[in-house]
């Protein structure tokens, strides 16, 4: 392969990677103000490793939720690996122990690098090194966030609190740009998952409301014949 | 919730997030690629998020209470909307959320 395509694969992977790695400081602190200890956020950074889900779990889990309420809305937002990993399939072919390993960094970020790649090889390049990049920053950045936040004191606190609903609002904001496909459905569910939400606080335990706010997904209406949106869209 | 509960959920959510990854790289792709099993899968991830937005910033055990919060998602929306990257947003939010600690007492 061309050494200057693999040189530009590998730069733009690497940029990429130690941007969201740092991003691992604001989850380490959100899960430290849900009351979880340092070594819980790190477990998870290490063994979830899915940004959008540890949110939510830290995020459920702050908002006074049950464990369970917790899981579910960490497995929800887990679906969408799935489908990343069946587009990654014909790219990574991945056998044996070598699936159990590259399983793991299927994610927004390595599915949308290595579809995005010129070709095959510049692809499992480009997922190999976004992957690695973003596991190594991402967990250091949780470690550093979980017990920088530990210390805080009541003004320190009140600015982590403003960080996290930003930080939701910042994954979701990709997928309400203008240039996202479908993005005026998209934005259509989200009001409506923030509204049923907000409706449920009063009456059901803390984080359920989280949970049954999937039920907005109806509002995206039955599939279209020709819906086909491409990984490096759907980055968030 | 006890230390164990917690431990439990981490653990617990952690796999079930890997099998899930495991499943798009193991399974047929026919099973995962129905139009209403994609269709759904499309938007789970704005109506989760979203949800999650609101409940952070507007309400605290089962009241809605507005505070600094809500002016530190307003700050980072604004932020969003003129580009800047992620880790501006969160500093300005978090800006705006301390100011508002201070200035209310």
């Amino acid at each position: 392969m061309p050494r200057t395509a693999r040189s530009a694969v590998l730069r733009d992977a690497i940029g990429l990677g130690l941007a969201v790695g740092l991003y691992g400081a604001a989850f380490g602190a959100a899960a430290d103000a849900a009351g979880l200890y340092p070594w819980q956020a790190i477990t998870l950074s290490a063994l979830m490793f899915t940004g959008a889900s540890q949110f939510a779990m830290v995020g459920v889990l702050g908002a006074g939720g049950s464990a369970l309420a917790a899981v579910g809305s960490a497995l929800l937002l887990g679906t969408r690996n799935t489908v990343y990993g069946v587009r990654l399939v014909p790219l990574l072919r991945p056998r044996g122990l070598r699936r159990l390993g590259a399983a793991h960094w299927v994610i927004d970020e390595t599915t949308a690098m290595s579809l995005g790649a010129p070709d095959r090889a510049l692809g499992r390049l480009a997922f190999l090194a976004t992957g690695a990049t973003i596991y190594l920053t991402w967990n250091l950045m949780t470690a550093v966030g979980a017990f920088g936040a530990a210390g805080l004191g009541g003004t320190a606190r009140a600015a982590l609190d403003a960080v996290v609903p930003a930080a939701f609002l910042a994954l979701l904001w990709p997928r309400l740009r203008k240039s996202f496909p479908e993005a005026a459905v998209q934005r259509r569910v989200a009001a409506g998952g923030a509204a049923v939400a907000l409706a449920l606080t009063p009456f059901v335990p803390a984080g359920v409301q989280v949970v049954v706010a999937v039920v907005a997904v109806a509002l995206a209406g039955p599939p279209r014949a020709t819906q086909r949106p491409t990984a490096s869209e759907e980055m968030a | 919730m006890s230390g164990t509960t917690l431990w439990a959920a981490v653990l617990a959510a952690s796999a079930g997030c890997y099998l899930l990854k495991l499943a798009g790289l193991a399974v047929p792709a026919a099973w995962v690629e129905q139009p209403w099993v994609a269709r759904v899968v499309d938007f789970v991830p704005a109506a989760l998020l979203a949800a999650l937005v609101a409940v952070q910033a507007l309400t605290s055990g089962h009241q809605l209470v507005l505070d600094g919060r809500l002016v530190g998602l307003a700050v980072a929306a604004l932020a969003l909307a003129l580009r800047a990257p992620f880790i501006v947003v969160l500093l300005l939010a978090g800006a705006a959320g301390a100011l508002v600690h201070v200035v209310a007492g």
